[in-house]
């Protein structure tokens, strides 16, 4: 049997995506004059090498999550949000400000500072959902200008609630997402609960999508917005649903960063690049929310693993971003993997 | 109040020519059919080489260095821009998709190489920058001559001039027409014998060199340096410039000197007795909060090309 299935081939455009990546990788590593050999191992040791380094990965891996899930989500309403970037930086502001703010018992403060969160990036999420659905604009340059407009307000805003400093203060205890369990099991790193946060969202993406009308609905419009008007279905409604839903899916990411990486907000220089790697993220997992977890566990362990790069191989950990921009493009040029493949296995349907 | 416009309106031409090459560049590659998000990689290449050129090449070519490093970030970005072309035109990716991918890249691309050749962050500071002129006859003129004239980057007049070329190549050649038919109605246009395919990669190529040249004007004009932050959203606030031009290269000229102007003010509003009050993060926003308002058709209907973002494929309909 070596005839291939569409599920087949479904899964093998990414992973030969991947592997393209890696294998262009190499060939910049060696075209720049390092061992491509010593840089993967580098990269493996940075990833796996030790229980901290494993616990550090999986930190990463957490708002990678929540990105991708919000790219996923909105795309398979029919909608690319490229402005989960713009929605995380106004979740982070919101987690941090409602951590440091209030003084409340541990088992108010911290739903109420991830609900802050989701909240804000769902805020983030509604403008360009209400354009779309009432204004026809289109979402895409809606989206990228509103990533700049929460750059430079947060910044404000950080600013003035500093007096004038660069820095929030840090947040309360009772809004923290750091575990010691979970950081005395992988050696002190600064793994939190964050990552149970995001496991649990991808269920309830799981569950919106497949066992809800709402999800049925969002699914229509995406698949065919006419048909489903046809239905009866709102498609306005559903399209500013789906992008308020991924707005909170992003600000839950920022509150990863503000209520357990980090434990406070600084201003921003530029953007932190996490929305955008999302948009991989979810290219990769095929927009469902299983395969969101695969594709935040590659390209967060990447990244966390690049930073070791520099120290065991002198290679800059840029290297592992031009990886993921190869990917994205591999996977974005999709068609004509598609139709190499298929053509092998006409051919090889000719041998039989 | 004159004192302030002889202050704030060099700042805004300096600033606002970048814009002009690099949304005039986003007006060929959309008003081909070809979104193009990846503006902002392409200028980041463009900056990332000009500066590389300049500050390898400067003794050898002295004064000529800075216009031979626009000329040198001009091909690269180009060679840069048909990886966009082939993905978008031949394989069909989603177009968007595709930008993101470039945006990552040159990013990633300049930062790896800058921290290959230099073990750090940003570049040495170039020497040979691009030189100010001031205009003959134009500079004698009273009250705008000193405002407009004198001291002019020679990058802004070479922009300006880019504009006004690029709307009557648009609209007046053969190739114009052509390049705008295939971007409405590609169809029609293959009927008519025109090859959608070619037009459409030499857009996206020219959109690629004029991003390239707009990157290399702000890092040799601006910063004179290059490092992670040197573009920081340039790319986008072209794209911004052009959807509010309207796709027109004169449109998006004016908006980019109007984008220029309030990017001006966000650097000196400090220092201007009347606008001091203002926080600086309404300037910062405000390009952006307009294109948005642009788009919600609040400030006159504003019409993509038809066919934006649908690969063409012979035989659809």
């Amino acid at each position: 049997m070596n005839v291939m299935s569409n599920r087949m081939i479904n899964i093998l455009v990414p992973a030969i995506s991947i592997i393209l990546g890696l294998i262009v990788g190499a060939i910049v590593m060696l075209i720049s004059g390092y061992n491509p050999v010593v840089g993967y191992t580098a990269l493996w040791n940075g990833i796996f090498g030790d229980t901290y380094a494993i616990g550090e990965t999986i930190r990463q891996i957490s708002p990678y999550i929540l990105a991708g899930l919000a790219v996923a989500f909105a795309f398979r309403t029919g909608l690319f949000n490229i402005g989960v970037e713009g929605q995380l930086i106004v979740g982070w502001f919101a987690a941090a400000y409602v951590g440091m703010a209030f003084d409340l018992p541990k088992i108010i403060h911290l739903p109420f500072a991830l609900i802050a969160a989701a909240a804000a990036g769902a805020l983030w999420g509604l403008v360009p959902g209400i354009l779309k659905a009432t204004l026809k604009v289109h979402e895409v340059i809606v989206t990228i200008m509103m990533n700049y407009i929460a750059l430079h307000v947060v910044n404000a805003l950080i600013k003035t609630l500093s007096g004038g400093g660069f820095k929030l203060e840090r947040i309360k205890e009772s809004a923290s997402l750091r575990s010691e369990f979970l950081s005395n099991l992988t050696d002190y790193s600064t793994l939190h609960y964050g990552i149970f946060v995001a496991l649990a969202m991808v269920v309830v993406m799981w569950f919106i999508l497949e066992k809800t009308k709402t999800g049925f609905e969002l699914k229509s419009v995406g698949f065919n917005e006419n048909a489903a008007k046809y239905a009866g279905m709102s498609s306005n409604k559903n399209i500013v649903l789906a992008m308020v839903i991924s707005g909170a899916f992003a600000g839950l990411g920022g509150a990863m960063e503000a209520l357990g990486t980090f434990g406070n907000m600084s201003s921003m220089g530029g953007f932190t690049g996490i929305g955008f790697d999302g948009i991989a993220v979810a290219l990769l997992g095929a927009n469902m929310p299983l395969g969101v977890i695969f594709g935040a566990t590659l390209f967060g362990s990447l990244k966390y693993g690049a930073n070791n790069m520099p120290n065991e191989a002198g290679i800059p950990v840029e290297i592992v971003s031009i990886i993921i921009a190869l990917v994205i493009f591999f996977v974005a040029c999709g068609y004509i993997i598609r139709v190499g493949l298929i053509k092998l296995n006409n051919k090889k349907k000719e041998a039989k | 109040m004159l004192d302030v416009l002889y202050f704030i309106i060099p700042i805004t031409i300096a600033s606002a020519a970048p814009l002009i090459f690099t949304a005039i560049g986003g007006v060929f590659s959309e008003r081909s059919g070809v979104i193009n998000i990846g503006l902002e990689g392409l200028m980041i290449m463009g900056a990332f080489i000009g500066i590389i050129f300049n500050l390898f090449f400067a003794e050898t070519f002295g004064a000529w260095t800075p216009w031979l490093s626009l000329l040198v970030a001009m091909l690269v970005s180009a060679l840069f821009a048909t990886l966009h072309a082939i993905a978008s035109i031949s394989f069909r990716a989603d177009q968007v998709v595709s930008g993101v991918a470039i945006n990552m890249l040159g990013l990633a691309i300049a930062l790896f190489s800058v921290k290959m050749i230099f073990g750090k962050g940003q570049t040495d500071f170039i020497q040979q920058k691009i030189p100010r002129f001031n205009v003959p006859y134009l500079e004698d003129i009273p009250i705008i001559g000193p405002m407009f004239f004198k001291l002019v980057y020679g990058s802004s007049i070479i922009a300006i001039a880019v504009a006004f070329i690029a709307w009557f190549v648009i609209y007046k050649t053969p190739f114009g027409l052509r390049l705008r038919s295939v971007g409405e109605h590609p169809m029609a246009a293959d009927t008519m014998g025109i090859k959608v395919t070619r037009i459409r990669y030499i857009a996206v190529i020219i959109s690629g060199g004029l991003a390239g040249i707009g990157g290399a004007v702000y890092s040799q004009t601006i910063t004179n340096d290059f490092g992670h932050a040197t573009i920081n959203g340039q790319g986008f606030m072209a794209l911004a410039a052009m959807i509010f031009g309207k796709w027109h290269p004169l449109g998006a000229m004016g908006a980019a000197l109007f984008f220029g102007f309030a990017q001006a003010l966000a650097i000196s509003s400090s220092s201007i007795s009347f606008l001091a009050d203002i926080p600086a993060v309404y300037f910062h926003i405000f390009p952006y909060v307009l294109t948005i308002l642009a788009l919600a058709g609040f400030l006159g209907k504003a019409n993509a090309p038809k066919a934006l973002g649908k690969p063409y494929v012979k035989g659809n309909r």
